[in-house]
């Protein structure tokens, strides 16, 4: 009869590998956040709002169509994916104040003063055979002539890019530089047989 | 005078390590459920398009999920004229009830939450890359007449390199 004692086990790096196995699960849960392009659709349709034709001038509207084989034109005149946001930025900026882009009216907004705000408006046409890559492209490149917009005008005004400026000046910016892109309805040019 | 000099001398005890260990697994399992349950089983092919003006959503507990991809299993129910499924919460849809089972989402989807975070309820329109537009479209279509206005085209984050 031999009395054999049994060694205590070390236990202590135990906890050092599961807390190592916490740290990462915690981490990889909070990466995995909900993002993307964030729009707002237009309210619905009622009666009496359907008559009523906004008049809105040639020169404020840039038609960007995107067809059925992904092919984008603006004005009617064929670009790349990656010529939309020069184009795009042209438009809503008018450095030049060209009489064929929109004109600006001036609007006294909180913190920068008076504003030559554009009234251009971006519509949209996409078919029912558009990818929706292409889509997401399409709104991506309208989304970045915006966004580097107000750096340009925040950066200008209150000396910081608009993800560091405070809620107040971030909408003061938004109001300078409003993103506004009209979606008309969508064409069906692919499958008028179906 | 040897016996008291031993006695004298005192170690301090080890502690015992072993239940910590369990402590902490403890929390990982906690995570490692709750991570994967707040996923709904995926019905559809789902991968984003990639994008860089993505934006994070400001609260996870505000966002309706809209899958729109192609079907994982031959069984799944389609939306004509083609190869692609709408899934809400767990089951894909007909295209005989889309009106009504994508009217009755929004409803419950708002009935949900409280009142005053209603209207800042966002529909995550999670739609694989290849899908063509008219199925979006036609969901965009329902989720405007249901007043369910604020949405989201989520996408990837795009690496740019100039």
């Amino acid at each position: 009869m031999s009395k054999r004692k049994t060694p205590g086990l070390n236990t202590g790096a135990m906890s050092d590998i599961s807390f190592l196995l916490l740290t990462f699960f915690l981490l990889t849960s909070s990466i995995n956040t909900e993002q993307g392009i964030p729009r707002k659709l237009p309210p619905p349709k009622t009666e009496d709002a359907q008559d009523k034709k906004v008049d809105i001038n040639r020169r404020n509207v840039l038609n960007v169509l995107v067809n059925f084989r992904d092919e984008i034109s603006v004005n009617g005149e064929e670009i790349m994916v990656s010529d939309l946001k020069a184009k795009a930025k042209e438009f809503f900026a008018n450095p030049s104040n060209d009489p064929s882009l929109p004109e600006k009216v001036s609007k006294p907004i909180d913190g920068i003063g008076d504003f030559q705000v554009s009234k251009g408006v971006v519509s949209l046409t996409n078919d029912q055979g558009t990818s929706y890559n292409m889509y997401v492209q399409v709104q991506n490149e309208l989304q970045r002539a915006v966004n580097e917009l107000r750096d340009e005008t925040a950066l200008m005004y209150f000396g910081k890019k608009f993800d560091g400026l405070d809620s107040a000046a971030q909408r003061a910016v938004s109001t300078a530089i409003p993103m506004s892109i009209s979606e008309a309805p969508p064409i069906d040019y692919s499958n008028p047989g179906k | 005078m040897s016996r008291f000099r031993k006695e004298g001398k005192k170690e301090t005890p080890e502690l015992n390590m072993g239940s910590m260990s369990d402590i902490i697994f403890m929390f990982l399992f906690f995570f490692m459920v709750i991570t994967t349950m707040r996923e709904a089983s995926l019905k559809v092919h789902f991968q984003p398009p990639q994008a860089t003006e993505i934006q994070k959503l400001e609260k996870k507990s505000l966002v309706a999920n809209i899958y729109i991809g192609a079907p994982i299993s031959k069984n799944e129910n389609t939306l004509p004229p083609g190869e692609v499924s709408v899934q809400l919460n767990d089951q894909t849809i007909k295209a005989e009830d889309l009106k009504r089972d994508v009217r009755d989402f929004i409803g419950t989807e708002k009935e949900s939450r409280d009142a005053q975070d209603r209207d800042r309820l966002t529909f995550s329109l999670k739609v694989d890359k290849d899908v063509q537009m008219r199925y979006v479209n036609t969901i965009k279509q329902e989720l405007r007449a249901n007043n369910a206005l604020k949405i989201n085209y989520a996408a990837g984050k795009k690496v740019v390199n100039n």
